[in-house]
């Protein structure tokens, strides 16, 4: 996995809230046996009319916001479907980080495993930052994972928390399977414990 | 004396393989199960790290969302993508070695149905699937829930997984529910009530009389769901509803064994005392017949009411709904009876069961369903078809005018061919209204059995309890 350095871009606002993993990525592209190329296909129904045209009113469809690396969100985004392929088709847009109050918990984790950075912020901040998306491609922020810090294009400085374990797997870009398997003398204990405790298992 | 603990957190506790300081831990997983759309990019990472699955035997994998329900599916699958997949899972779980259902096998059918139906799942257990409705299994007193194909990977690598603790939260439903009102009606009373955030960050414990009268399978309904209500699990502690229903399944403890895993079974309940860190309350009594009118779980409402309004809403929601009632095509204030449908489904993993069929049998005999109506009726296991014809109930739908389907997700979300076609309206019985969900431009109404048939035979949305007063009468 990439490792995720300090990220300097265009924040694209979606203000709706409940924006669920059909909506990010409709089930006709769930059909792939791969990881990549799914950034084509993000917000599919929303992005695209039925003629397979760009929807000029969809806000990444705006040649400002179209290079958008930073998503600033409404309530509870990435809730339903627990499909990676959510997560895949942001990352392969080229989405870094995503910013809102709520997030469907599988989303959330989701994100981590590819490299990318979902921000927990209290209502004021998101709407604030939600404004200054809304200027434009002129308007950048920057993220650092790091010091934990979203400046805005103002220049004002939000600080965020993160959960030190993700910080730290985001930061190196660990895998996480790597990070268990040295853990596999206990899982072996726990195993040869479990087959006398509940060998029915 | 140790604290008071939740059913949750002595379930965790009998899991735990190790705790770092910062919090994070490791979890054993008693099983998992498998499907042909999260996990081929699994197994292929297994493959180019040169790992096995660790625990070949506590894996089961079965092809549920891509197959066909056509009676003549063993011709193959038509969709090239499709078939790239189930075949995928094919040599996966062949080359594997993990328990595996192909589409040929009886036993194959939606993987939430499958694995209790054949006693892979038991009180106690952790239990995981790339799969949201994975809390599904929760009904049982398993802590189950779904995870992204990643974690598929390191499941199948590790059969553990990197988890930090939920909150408690309790949904308890008092008293008894009234005549026409179902599982399903409660798990999306819920939702109504929560909000599909609701649940972020917690295990919900469902408790309450209304929740011990349930059969097994309404249990499994309202666990199902707790996915829309934003948790990741639902629980109900087992008992003897539970252990009546496991008891003789093929992969269920036989002997001295059932004897010590009853014994264990039976602790697996929360102590009087212990912290919740959320609890909602329900009357039993106060909960009607409900349908879902928007394009989010959370949009229910009993079938007698109207149309609501974006005036009825505050905050993020207004622009939601204003999206929502312009995609589903609707008037605020028009009746939700007078609500015209052309598709009807009956199936999946939430109400794909025996149970389901019957209750949608019961509805059906005897009538026909209106004209221009296309319904189908899809069982969520080979097995759950078979007693269904034992029963006679293919007979009822397909005199009906239903069509009598090979078991699978299908309509659920039309992954398969079976979809709607844009601006086509289906009474669903299935779990997620989302834009798009049964088929691009399609618009879903949530329901339960009974009334998704009682829709079918009117062709518009329908209170159940007017056919229950006609075989009063």
């Amino acid at each position: 996995m990439d490792k995720f350095e300090k990220v300097t871009g265009v924040a694209a606002p979606m203000p709706l809230v409940n924006i669920d993993t059909d909506m990010i990525i409709p089930k006709n592209f769930l059909k792939t046996i791969k990881r990549t190329g799914l950034g084509v296909h993000a917000f599919a129904e929303m992005r695209y009319d039925d003629a397979g045209n760009e929807n000029p009113d969809f806000v990444l469809n705006k040649d400002k916001y179209r290079a958008a690396q930073i998503l600033v969100v409404g309530d509870n985004f990435g809730c339903g479907s627990s499909r990676e392929h959510a997560p895949w088709a942001l990352a392969d847009y080229g989405i870094k980080a995503i910013v809102s109050t709520s997030y469907a918990d599988i989303f959330y984790n989701n994100c981590f495993k590819n490299g990318m950075l979902p921000i927990v912020l209290p209502r004021e901040q998101v709407d604030m930052l939600m404004s200054d998306a809304e200027k434009g491609s002129n308007a950048r922020m920057t993220v650092d994972l790091e010091a934990q810090e979203i400046t805005t294009s103002d220049g004002e400085v939000i600080t965020f928390q993160i959960d030190p374990f993700k910080k730290h797997c985001l930061l190196e870009g660990l895998d996480d399977i790597g990070l268990t398997l040295n853990k596999e003398a206990s899982i072996d204990a726990f195993e040869t414990q479990a087959s006398q405790s509940r060998p029915w298992v | 004396m140790s604290a008071p603990k939740t059913l949750y957190d002595k379930i965790w506790d009998a899991h735990l393989v190790s705790e770092d300081d910062d919090g994070t831990c490791l979890l054993y997983i008693d099983r998992h199960l498998v499907h042909e759309v999260t996990s081929p990019q699994a197994f292929e990472g297994l493959r180019l790290a040169g790992r096995a699955v660790r625990a070949p035997e506590k894996t089961i994998a079965v092809p549920d969302h891509n197959v066909p329900t056509t009676l003549d599916r063993a011709k193959g699958i038509e969709n090239e993508e499709s078939r790239i997949q189930v075949d995928a899972l094919d040599k996966n779980a062949r080359d594997f070695g993990v328990n595996y259902y192909p589409v040929s096998d009886v036993r194959q059918g939606i993987v939430h149905i499958v694995g209790p139906e054949n006693g892979w799942t038991l009180p106690g257990m952790t239990v995981v699937c790339g799969d949201s409705h994975t809390a599904t299994h929760g009904a049982f007193g398993a802590l189950a829930h779904g995870i992204g194909t990643s974690e598929v990977e390191h499941v199948l690598a590790t059969q553990t997984l990197i988890q930090s603790k939920s909150k408690n939260m309790k949904v308890e439903i008092t008293g008894k529910l009234r005549p026409g009102v179902t599982a399903k009606d409660i798990t999306l009373a819920v939702i109504g009530e929560t909000g599909t955030a609701g649940g972020n960050g917690h295990v919900i414990e469902y408790c309450g009389e209304a929740i011990r009268a349930l059969s097994m399978e309404g249990r499994m309904t309202v666990c199902n769901m707790a996915i829309e209500g934003g948790a990741r699990a639902g629980l109900i502690a087992p008992d003897e509803t539970t252990f009546e229903y496991v008891k003789g399944r093929a992969h269920a403890p036989k002997g001295a064994q059932w004897d010590a895993a009853m014994s264990w079974w039976k602790t697996l309940f929360t102590d009087e005392g212990a912290h919740f860190d959320k609890v909602v309350t329900l009357r039993g009594e106060d909960i009607a017949p409900v349908v879902t009118w928007g394009t989010s779980p959370e949009d229910v409402l009993p079938i007698s009411e109207n149309v609501p309004s974006t005036e009825d809403f505050t905050g993020g929601k207004v622009e939601a709904v204003r999206r929502s009632l312009e995609y589903m095509d609707l008037t605020p204030g028009m009746k939700l009876e007078d609500i015209k449908i052309d598709v009807v489904f009956i199936g999946s993993c939430t109400n794909g069961r025996i149970e389901d069929l019957r209750a949608a049998a019961a509805v059906l005999k005897d009538r026909k369903i209106a004209d221009g109506v296309r319904a189908m009726v899809v069982p969520g296991s080979g097995l759950v078809r078979a007693q269904a014809e034992e029963e006679g109930l293919d007979k009822i739908f397909l005199d009906a005018g239903l069509e009598w389907r090979m078991a699978g997700c299908s309509m659920c979300l039309a992954m398969n061919p079976d979809q709607l076609a844009p601006g086509e309206r289906c009474a669903s019985t299935s779990n997620r209204n989302f834009e798009g969900r049964q088929g691009r431009g399609g618009r879903t109404h949530l329901m339960s059995p009974a009334m998704a048939a009682a829709a079918a035979v009117t062709g518009h949305l329908t209170d159940v309890r007017k056919f229950m007063e006609l075989e009063d009468a």
